[in-house]
């Protein structure tokens, strides 16, 4: 069967091969030949070595293990150790088998036992099967008794609680002059002793300078042919005994004592041009390096450190730079000679033995040296290798992070790392940077002006791109105006289009991602305000960026288009330079867990993964410094950015529904705070705006709000977006002027605006059962002389309110009080009894071919019926 | 518990030996043995004998067209795992004769059971190699 295996030259022969001995087993099994069976084991053991499946053959195992004769049971219980586990059910049958193979006489038989035991015990098995170990401990054979010490090793690492048997009989193996069993014992008590102190201690007092002894018998032993290797007389106990030291000095100082003779002996006598020599070397270094302090061994230890750091074996520097790491915790200083040869090893052409080295080195640096070590290791990246450059840029990283004495240093050395590997950095720590860089003021221009010269050599580094592209939309006029000059700095002529023609590359490479782009774009229109002389190429760019097929580019395209367009006189507040980033909060949550920082990093820095809808929105939000629920708006879409802005809510629901040029529409509208009511999102924004509009197409629709918005946002907010928010600022106490009506059960018609040219007056009513709902007519009569076209009404109501316009009566208003247009609209208050109602209202119509708008707000509405007709324009 | 696992695999990639010290499913050690195999044929000469995988140290050395691999816990001694291996190729060399490839393929069972006598339960048990061999030259005379 091997040979046909061995002769399938593909997998799927392979397959084929084995599918159809596992049929013939299978067949072979049912039939129950007991000649046949351990041959059809030994092949299941072949397959399942393969890699298929076995399962079938374990019941053979059983009753290959119950079968009186040695040859079947041997293959059987090696069956059992390799195609079943612990896990297994089958397991429990099999313990009574074992069981009676333990009592047996023969002690091949007995040691098979023991030795399928060992490997495969569960619980339970140790539980029941533990007294009977406990006596073949003694058992005549040595052969027997060092398989049950492993046994015991098992036993008691699946049942601790059995340890405390084991302690004497455990003691008295080491006293064996067998090297098996005493290699056995030795082991077993390592094990218990990691289990049970109680163990520990004993062993301490009783058995330390026996084993002493031992180990220096074996080191002064003469020839013994049966153990040695390459000269040296079994190096396996050698080590297992230094193991053994290991464990009883670590944390006693008089055990240290009585074991720190010897181990001077070995690691002074021990030859060292052999593999085995050098292996009980090394195992008596960490031997010395974990028991109590004793000065002159530990400085033996590094000594000998030192020496297979520079041996040219790879095996045994990588040993050495392994067991330095844990020296350092002890003796740093010792540690510290040795690192100019450390530093050759993070070069080294072997891949494990460079990382060793890195981590050494990381572990090495201090406040004193990280100047000089990291300049070493950003030198190297430059050249080593691409699989090596993100573990090196992480460490490097990672260093400049902890140890940077300034932060002038530790952005040049940043700005080093991201030119030499910026696509191996992580996202963290370019995020770490751009706050270190908000946090000193007097660096900015001399950080951005690094940057630019670094994207002119490496543009090709993402994460370089992301940086540089953030400081320039930030600090681009320090670019150009050469401001914040530093002594060290050579100056350099930037022009604006420069710095423009920079992002430009930036946003057309085609290797950029989502998130480079779209932080392109907000540099863009940062930019565009900085620099006003470029402003018309910067809007061209954006526009083509309106093609763009990933709806989040486009759409934002489309938003800061019609920000640099039509709203110039608020476009250089909007993008304002970021407030200073909270370091402390940052590396706070940075230090959290990881979903938390993700989800959290998102406020303090605004610039994260999934968020590219985030940078903008939030980097604005904060810019007004608006409540923190805007930006906790789950999955902000662009639309809504502008509504949040405003501090204007829209419930998330209606997001979700609104189309990309409805969302436009939006915030139009929101900018004008005529946020559509919240429950009917779109469709009643449809609704009022077909009423006015004869539907026309949605972006028929948009086009024409749009053209009136603009003058508006103007008219509404002479300069700053600060009067805007007064305008918008939500349903609040707002000076307000009470208009007493009338009081009493009759819903009396009021007068809910009046201006010189238009008056609107509404009546009241109630839906019988339905007290939550009012209904209001409201009624427009024209007190001018001018006809108004296109006339058409808007109302926003805060959250807890549900506002339904149906179409208005028309969209014609006759001049001079000859008619009148009317509108129902049903509002439902949700906290019925608790709140008023209030409510904003716009109204826009075309008179003389003019447009004009018109605002008000109602607040107080209910109850009493008193109504407020609030300041307008 | 030092030793994890033991495999023996051909310079193709193809395991001629394995053997666990601890569960793992079926699953799981195709999947290891992949990774590991991938890793350190993919090494010189010249380069050092040990790979970090995962939580192991794999320790490997080869002997002609077959490498050993020992897969150990981070505390072991890693020159002695060296050292335990080169013992167990030349116990296979004393029982077969200049063992070879194919010795371990067609006998699977006599190197698991040598594996057997020397590593039992992650742990060496013995190290000479007579006392090895003993109880499976006894064996083979009884059959």
């Amino acid at each position: 069967m091997i040979r046909a295996i061995r002769a399938c030259k593909t997998a799927a022969e392979e397959r084929a091969v084995v599918r159809k001995e596992c049929a013939s087993i299978r067949a072979a099994i049912s039939e129950d030949d007991p000649d046949y069976r351990h041959r059809n084991l030994a092949k299941l053991m072949f397959i399942h070595m393969l890699g298929y499946p076995t399962h079938f053959g374990q019941m053979e195992c059983l009753k290959l293990i119950a079968s009186p004769g040695f040859p079947e049971k041997r293959i059987g219980y090696l069956g059992l150790m390799l195609l079943l586990d612990e896990r297994q059910e089958v397991l429990m049958l099999v313990t009574n088998s074992i069981k009676q193979d333990l009592n047996q006489t023969n002690q091949y038989i007995v040691g098979l036992a023991l030795c399928a035991l060992g490997n495969i015990c569960s619980a339970e098995m140790a539980r029941d099967l533990a007294p009977e170990v406990e006596r073949l401990l003694q058992f005549r054979d040595p052969n027997v008794r060092k398989k049950a010490a492993l046994c015991t090793i098992r036993i008691i690492k699946k049942v601790p609680d059995l340890a405390e048997n084991f302690i004497n009989p455990a003691a008295a193996l080491l006293k064996e002059k067998h090297h098996g069993v005493l290699l056995t014992g030795v082991q077993l008590c390592t094990e218990i002793c990691k289990v049970s102190t109680e163990a520990l201690e004993h062993l301490r007092k009783k058995c330390i300078i026996g084993l002493v002894k031992v180990l220096r018998d074996l080191t002064n032993s003469p020839y013994a042919p049966e153990y040695d290797i390459s000269g040296i007389t079994d190096p396996f106990l050698h080590i297992r005994l230094l193991k053994l030291f290991h464990v009883l000095g670590h944390g006693d100082a008089d055990a240290s004592d009585t074991m720190s003779d010897i181990l001077a002996q070995v690691a002074t006598k021990t030859e060292t041009n052999k593999n085995a020599g050098n292996a009980i070397l090394y195992e008596c270094v960490a031997t010395i390096l974990s028991i109590e302090d004793n000065g002159g061994l530990r400085v033996l230890a590094v000594n000998i450190l030192g020496r297979f750091l520079s041996s040219r074996d790879n095996n045994i520097r990588y040993v050495a730079l392994n067991m330095l790491m844990k020296a350092i915790a002890l003796d740093s200083q010792a540690v510290q000679r040795h690192r100019a040869t450390i530093l050759e090893c993070v070069k080294d052409p072997d891949a494990s033995i460079r990382k060793r080295a890195l981590e050494l080195v990381y572990l090495l640096v201090n406040e004193n040296n990280a100047k000089p070590l990291t300049k070493e290791l950003v030198d190297y990246l430059e050249v080593s290798d691409p699989e090596f450059k993100g573990d090196l840029t992480a460490k490097i990283c990672s260093i400049v992070e902890k140890f940077s004495p300034e932060k002038i240093w530790y952005i040049d050395q940043m700005v080093k790392v991201l030119s030499q590997a910026g696509n191996y950095v992580k996202d963290e720590v370019w995020h770490a940077l751009i706050i270190v860089i908000t946090n000193a003021p007097n660096l900015h221009g001399y950080t951005v002006r690094a940057l630019y010269k670094a994207l002119q050599t490496a543009g090709g580094q993402e994460t370089l791109v992301r940086v540089a592209v953030w400081c320039i939309g930030e600090y681009g006029e320090m670019l150009v105006g050469n401001s914040g000059m530093l002594d060290v700095e050579e100056r350099i002529n930037v022009t604006e289009a420069d710095a423009v023609d920079v992002i430009e590359t930036a946003i057309r490479r085609h290797s950029s991602d989502l998130t480079t782009r779209a932080m392109c774009l907000v540099a863009l229109l940062k930019l565009s305000s900085r620099y006003p002389s470029c402003t018309k190429r910067i809007n061209d760019i954006i526009l083509q960026q309106k093609g763009s097929l990933v709806l989040e580019l486009q759409q934002r395209a489309i938003e800061f288009n019609s920000i640099i367009e039509r709203h110039e006189k608020i476009r250089s507040a909007l993008v304002e330079r970021m407030p200073v980033l909270d370091e402390a909060t940052y590396s706070g949550r940075r230090a959290g867990s990881v979903p938390a920082a993700v989800s959290t990093s998102q406020q303090a820095l605004p610039k994260i993964p999934n968020g590219v809808a985030k940078p903008a929105s939030a980097a604005l939000v904060d810019l007004l410094d608006l409540s923190s629920d805007a930006d906790q708006a789950p999955s902000s879409s662009g639309g809504d950015y502008l509504q949040d802005l405003l501090g204007v809510d829209l419930s998330p629901a209606s997001q979700g529904t609104n189309q990309t040029e409805k969302r436009g529409a939006d915030v139009l509208l929101d900018l004008l705070s005529i946020g559509a009511p919240p429950a009917q999102s779109s469709s009643s924004m449809l609704d009022m705006l077909s009423s006015g509009q004869d539907n026309k197409s949605a972006v028929g629709v948009l086009d024409n709000l749009a053209s009136p918005s603009a003058p508006s946002a103007q008219a509404s907010s002479p300069g700053a977006s600060s009067s805007m928010m007064d305008l918008l600022d939500g349903f609040g106490p707002s000076p307000s002027v009470p208009v007493a009506e009338t009081n009493g059960p009759t819903y009396p018609s009021i007068v809910a605006f009046e201006s010189n040219s238009l008056k609107l007056t509404y009546k009241f009513s109630k839906e019988p059962g339905n007290p939550q709902t009012t209904i209001i007519e409201a009624q427009f009569v024209n007190k001018s002389t001018d006809t108004y076209s296109n006339f058409v009404f808007q109302a926003a109501v805060p959250k807890f309110l549900q506002l339904h316009m149906d179409p208005a009566s028309g969209n014609t208003l006759p001049a001079s009080g000859n008619g009148s247009i009317t509108q129902k609209l049903r509002v439902s208050n949700s906290q019925h009894g608790k709140k008023s109602l209030v409510m904003r209202m716009r109204i826009s119509y075309k008179a003389n071919d003019k447009d004009v708008l018109e605002e008000g707000q109602v607040n107080n509405f209910p109850r009493a019926w008193q109504l407020v007709l609030s300041s307008f324009r | 518990m030092g030793i994890r696992f033991v495999l023996m695999v051909n310079k193709q990639g193809q395991t001629r030996l394995a053997q666990y010290y601890e569960y793992l499913n079926l699953e799981e050690r195709r999947t290891l043995e992949g990774e590991i195999v991938r890793k350190c044929l993919a090494r010189t000469e010249q380069q050092c004998s040990f790979v970090e995988h995962r939580n192991y140290k794999v320790v490997y050395r080869r002997y002609a067209s077959l490498f050993f691999l020992v897969g150990v816990d981070n505390e072991e001694n890693e020159l002695a795992i060296l050292e335990f291996i080169h013992l167990l190729v030349e116990t296979m060399d004393r029982h077969f004769g200049n063992v070879c490839e194919l010795d371990i393929m067609f006998h699977l069972e006599k190197a698991h059971f040598m594996l057997e006598e020397m590593v039992m339960n992650g742990c060496i048990v013995e190290t000479s190699k007579s006392n090895i061999l003993s109880p499976i030259q006894l064996m083979d005379k009884a059959s």
